[in-house]
């Protein structure tokens, strides 16, 4: 039995460990069967470097046609699956073919890898970067392993970053203002800002403020977009009364606290490759008694901020 | 039906709402006890959830909000171990606000607040204006209003005051401790106003019943700011009044204005109002029309006055102030910015104004006479009152200074007394004129001079006259009670100066002449005893002050009195008249004017010919006037003998014979006076008492014919006595003989079978007996005399 189990088995088990895989930040990622695992992030440019060991199985010998380890950048879009674009492909050959007989160690280095996109998984997208180890053989396919890792690009802070100021309105029946503070929100960031009221004549029951996120694929006639709400945060409980604007009286205003951290929001994405981007909204809702829905929708750009800094 | 249905579903949703939030508060009791933040910020969450529905009117609200409220003090109490165990506060002051849903976020985050400023990582000041900014969120009025009171109640001992641990380092600390209960009013009023105008047009005034049950939150707002030590007067001035009145005026809601006028005048000291009298005046005019004002400043002048009345220290910053010319002013405001502001309002501001007048400036007449002036204004040119409730008020605004100065004096001299009580309708005016008029006879005020009792007789004319329309014949009790106070009043008027008195005595007849036939047997009399009064203090003066050139003299007076009892004829009230004209008579004897005191007599005489009638009146007034005219001795032989031949006449004929009896054996002291040696006609008198005789004997015949027995003895034995009484005068025809016959004739009259037994007859003639044998055994001259009579 152990034979014939054997006989499926890998011939050989392959590891890669990173140089720094001890010290380096690792970040949660969902696979897709449903784990969380444990993954290393890295940043644009940064060196890839580290030891893949191959260790054959109990004394059998592996012969193969050359063992190498890729370094893959790829989007795969859900609606053409199988599917990989590789914007970013390097390869280092770690031997030459030949045979091994016991555990033997490679070591590989990527120096300054240009990976410009992050790692982003998104509602059609997904943007992954992974090292690839393939020990090739003449028969019994090919032995793969992968390592996944993640991708973060801080971005500075931006300098300019106007506050988003806006009045909008149903000719006499809903005139209202607001005011972000930001346009661009890192993403541990608070949304700061104010809604003013200067006529309200529709029985308003509450205010939400929705963040969305809005991602294309795809281009020209065969674009996809999918909108989903992040966050729904409400603003307002009821609404004051104002019958009519009186430019004496100052209107009443709400106040707009909502602390970005407790979202999993990604930055802003614009034209990653040509293949997608990612934007995302500040939507200012007002629900009415008869609960029907009036909006306002605003993009704010997310970056991420260096968390050192 | 339908409203006990919607109280059974409220039940329904409360007890749901309940059910929710203790299960949630379970879950939350657990993390807590595990020390699970984020479990328990969860349920804390999901708990306070509960407070999110719409469904509950303001009392079920409140039963819940209150459940939310004992959860939330646990809660706090785990919060401050959290940081005590290391959290940080700013951590944990931001980690609540991630929760979606608004309510429960801040009534999380005011509970966290709370903790915040115990802690003292940053200034209190700043975090109570971020929870009362926050607090924005909620614009539902029911749910803001409590979740603002639930604020309110966290942070009132967290102010950063004066004194208190929270204060700031700055030196406007106090203001930011105002200013953040200034904000937290000022948004909770606006729901509180909003509320109003929410929901179906036809729920208006359940609406405003559920409104009057939260007011107290509103107002516990104000209580706080009082409650500041920081704010003294000059603060209260600057900032807290004018923001509180701005608020308050312009929310244009009735019910809040009204509330909150009161809760601004009851809450701060009354200091705090004496020196901001203008701006808080200044308000009542802006107020919405429908708003009671009058009952607003009503109270605040009341508050002002007590304070006045605390003590004499404090009058001086009244002065200071000007506070009534402030008042006062304020008030023509008011009144003339709410046009429809009913009667009862405008007499209920002066009142009031009057009140606060007479405790701070009581020797400032001409200010108590501006008000009724002013009152007068608005009441003159429209119909009589009618409104009990502004009649009310009237009374008291008139009586107000006559309780003050317990002197009708002062009101007399208030120009403008007189001209509202014009204003009233009659039975008002009526009411009024009593008032004055127990007043008067409580306080015993002494009216003395004519021109006052005009007026005072002017004023109180309801009692004095019938006024226009009103005629009822009927006297009932109150009417007696009113006529015998304006009696004791006419006896209470009196003047050291008999000149100014007759004049006073004028004035009144002059008055109450006017009185009607209802009014005149009550009024009439006390005027003729003043009048003879006066008569006998100048008969006295005369005496003393001989050659005295007065013009008042008591001819003049009596005059003035045979006019006053004229007219009384007009009414049939003859006994009464003869009674008051034989009063006058004997005053006239004794002036020594035996004319007048005749012509007196013959009135009376001619009265009782003409006028009366009745037989029982008859004889109480044929006893009146033997009574009378035995005490006269002014007059001549002629005069006296024609007038006590008429007695006796009239005393023969009266018409029961007992009646008849009686009436003459008391002729008989018509001719015997003790102390005037001219009038002691001994055979008359005993011509009159054996006709007396004869008439008891001929009764006595009279019982026997018609009822078969005799009658009493009684007239006997009274005619014993006045035999024993002449006789003990010395009345020598009065024999003893004729005594001891008179007895045995009563003891066989008392000892016939015919006769009944008659338990009076049988004492009165023991203690006749008793009182001849007392004579004797005195001894003496009357006692030597009695000797001779043996039975």
């Amino acid at each position: 039995m152990n034979y014939i189990i054997g006989a499926f088995k890998p011939a050989c088990s392959i590891t890669i460990s990173l140089a720094d895989g001890k010290s380096r930040k690792q970040v949660a990622l969902k696979k897709e069967n449903g784990k969380t695992v444990l993954i290393p992030v890295f940043h644009n440019q940064e060196t890839i470097s580290g030891k893949i060991s191959i260790e054959p199985i109990s004394g059998k010998k592996v012969e193969h046609n050359g063992i190498k380890i890729e370094l893959l950048g790829q989007i795969e879009m859900y609606f053409d699956r199988g599917n990989f674009y590789d914007f970013t492909s390097l390869v280092r050959e770690l031997d030459i073919p030949g045979e091994i007989y016991e555990r033997k160690t490679f070591p590989f280095e990527f120096p300054t890898v240009e990976m410009p996109y992050e790692t982003y998984n998104g509602a059609n997208v997904r943007l992954r970067y992974v090292l690839k180890v393939s020990i090739s053989r003449n028969y019994g396919g090919s032995i793969v392993e992968y390592q996944d890792f993640v991708v973060r690009n801080d971005s500075p802070p931006p300098s300019i970053n106007n506050s988003i100021k806006m009045e909008v309105g149903i000719e006499d029946c809903l005139h209202i203002e607001f005011e972000y503070n930001k346009s661009k929100y890192h993403l541990k960031d608070v949304i700061v800002g104010k809604i003013y009221f200067l006529l309200v004549r529709i029985k308003i029951k509450n205010m939400d403020l929705e963040i969305r996120r809005r991602e294309s694929t795809g281009s020209g006639t065969n674009t996809h977009v999918e909108t989903e709400t992040l966050a729904k945060f409400e603003l307002m409980d009821g609404a004051p009364v104002r019958e009519k604007v009186s430019p004496v009286t100052f209107s009443e205003s709400i106040p707009v606290r909502l602390f970005l951290s407790p979202y999993e929001l990604a930055p802003t994405y614009l034209n990653i490759n040509n293949k997608f981007s990612v934007k995302y909204y500040l939507n200012l809702v007002l629900v009415d008694e008869e609960d029907r829905r009036y909006f306002k929708q605003q993009e704010i750009t997310m970056y991420r901020l260096s968390e050192t800094s | 039906m339908i409203s006990d249905g919607v109280v059974e579903d409220e039940e329904k949703w409360l007890s749901a709402g309940i059910a929710g939030l203790q299960q949630n508060a379970f879950h939350m009791h657990r993390a807590l006890d595990s020390n699970n933040l984020k479990d328990a910020l969860k349920y804390s969450a999901q708990m306070l959830s509960e407070l999110r529905t719409s469904r509950l009117s303001p009392h079920k609200y409140y039963e819940l909000y209150m459940r939310a409220f004992d959860e939330l003090r646990k809660l706090e109490i785990f919060f401050k171990e959290e940081t005590s165990r290391g959290c940080s506060i700013v951590e944990l002051y931001e980690l609540v606000q991630h929760a979606g849903n608004i309510l429960p976020r801040l009534y999380l985050l005011c509970t966290v607040g709370s903790v915040y400023i115990k802690s003292k990582e940053a200034p209190a000041k700043d975090v109570l204006k971020d929870l009362v900014e926050m607090c924005r969120g909620i614009q539902h009025p029911l749910r803001g209003l409590f979740l603002r009171s639930y604020l309110s109640q966290v942070s009132r001992d967290k102010l950063p005051d004066i004194g208190s641990e929270y204060e700031g380092r700055d030196a406007d600390t106090v203001m930011d401790a105002v200013e953040f209960v200034l904000q937290n009013f000022t948004e909770m009023n606006k729901l509180w106003v909003r509320m109003q105008h929410q929901g179906p047009a036809r729920e208006k005034d359940k609406r405003g019943k559920e409104r009057g049950e939260l007011r107290d939150l509103v107002g516990k707002n104000l209580h706080v700011l009082s409650q500041i030590e920081g704010v003294d007067l000059e603060m209260y001035k600057e900032t807290v009044l004018p923001r509180v009145l701005e608020q308050v005026v312009n929310c244009k809601d009735e019910l809040a204005q009204y509330y909150l006028m009161d809760c601004i005048i009851q809450v701060f000291p009354d200091e705090y109002h004496l020196q901001t009298l203008e701006t808080l005046l200044s308000a009542c005019p802006q107020l919405q029309s429908s708003v009671d004002v009058e009952t607003v400043l009503s109270r605040l002048m009341e508050r002002l006055s007590n304070y006045a009345a605390s003590g004499s220290e404090v009058l001086p910053e009244f002065f200071q102030v000007e506070a009534f010319a402030k008042l006062n002013n304020s008030i023509g405001k008011v009144i003339e910015a709410q046009e429809n502001m009913p009667i009862a309002g405008v007499v209920t501001l002066y009142a009031s104004l009057l009140t606060f007048t007479l405790q701070v400036h009581p020797d400032r007449l001409d200010y108590i006479d501006q008000i009724l002036g002013a009152c007068v204004k608005k009441l003159s040119g429209r119909e009589k009152l009618n409104d009990s409730k502004a009649t009310k008020q009237i009374v008291a605004l008139l009586s107000a200074p006559l309780e003050k100065y317990k002197d009708i004096d002062t009101a007399l001299n208030l120009s403008n007394y007189p001209r509202i009580m014009e204003c009233l309708n009659d039975g008002t005016h009526k009411e009024m004129a009593n008032v004055i008029v127990q007043n008067i006879l409580k306080n015993k005020t002494c009216i003395s001079t004519a021109e006052k009792v005009d007026a005072l007789f002017e004023l109180i004319k309801g009692l004095i006259r019938d006024l226009d329309g009103d005629t009822h014949d009927e006297l009932d009790a109150d009417f007696i009670e009113e006529q015998n106070s304006v009696a004791r009043l006419i006896q209470i008027l009196h003047s050291d100066d008999p000149e100014e008195m007759l004049k006073v005595i004028e004035t009144v007849r002059k008055h109450i002449l006017t009185g009607g036939r209802k009014r005149l047997p009550y009024t009439v009399p006390p005027l003729i005893f003043s009048s003879l009064k006066l008569v006998r203090r100048l008969e006295k003066q005369e005496e003393s002050v001989s050659g005295d050139e007065a013009s008042t003299t008591p001819k003049k007076i009596f005059q003035l009195v045979t006019q006053t009892i004229e007219a009384l004829t007009s009414i049939p009230v003859p006994e009464l008249a003869l009674g008051l004209y034989l009063q006058c008579a004997e005053a006239a004897n004794d002036c020594d004017l035996e004319p007048v005191a005749y012509e007196f007599f013959t009135q009376a005489y001619i009265l009782y010919e003409e006028e009366i009638t009745d037989s029982k009146t008859q004889v109480t007034s044929i006893h009146l006037i033997i009574g009378t005219l035995q005490r006269m001795h002014v007059f001549g032989v002629e005069n006296r003998d024609a007038l006590t031949h008429k007695a006796t006449g009239y005393s023969a004929k009266l018409l029961k014979k007992p009646d008849q009896c009686r009436a003459v054996y008391a002729c008989s002291h018509l001719f015997w006076l003790d102390d005037h040696d001219s009038i002691r006609d001994e055979e008359r008198v005993l011509l009159c008492l054996k006709r007396a005789l004869r008439i008891a004997n001929a009764v006595q015949q009279m019982a026997n014919a018609t009822r078969g027995s005799s009658g009493s003895a009684l007239l006997f034995i009274e005619i014993l006595n006045k035999y024993l009484y002449f006789y003990e005068k010395g009345v020598s025809q009065i024999t003893v003989e004729s005594i001891q016959d008179l007895i045995k004739l009563i003891r066989n009259e008392m000892q016939g079978d015919a006769s009944p037994s008659d338990p009076a007859a049988d004492a009165f003639l023991a203690s006749t007996l008793r009182y001849i044998q007392f004579q004797k055994d005195k001894g003496g001259a009357v006692g030597d005399k009695y000797m001779l009579i043996t039975d």
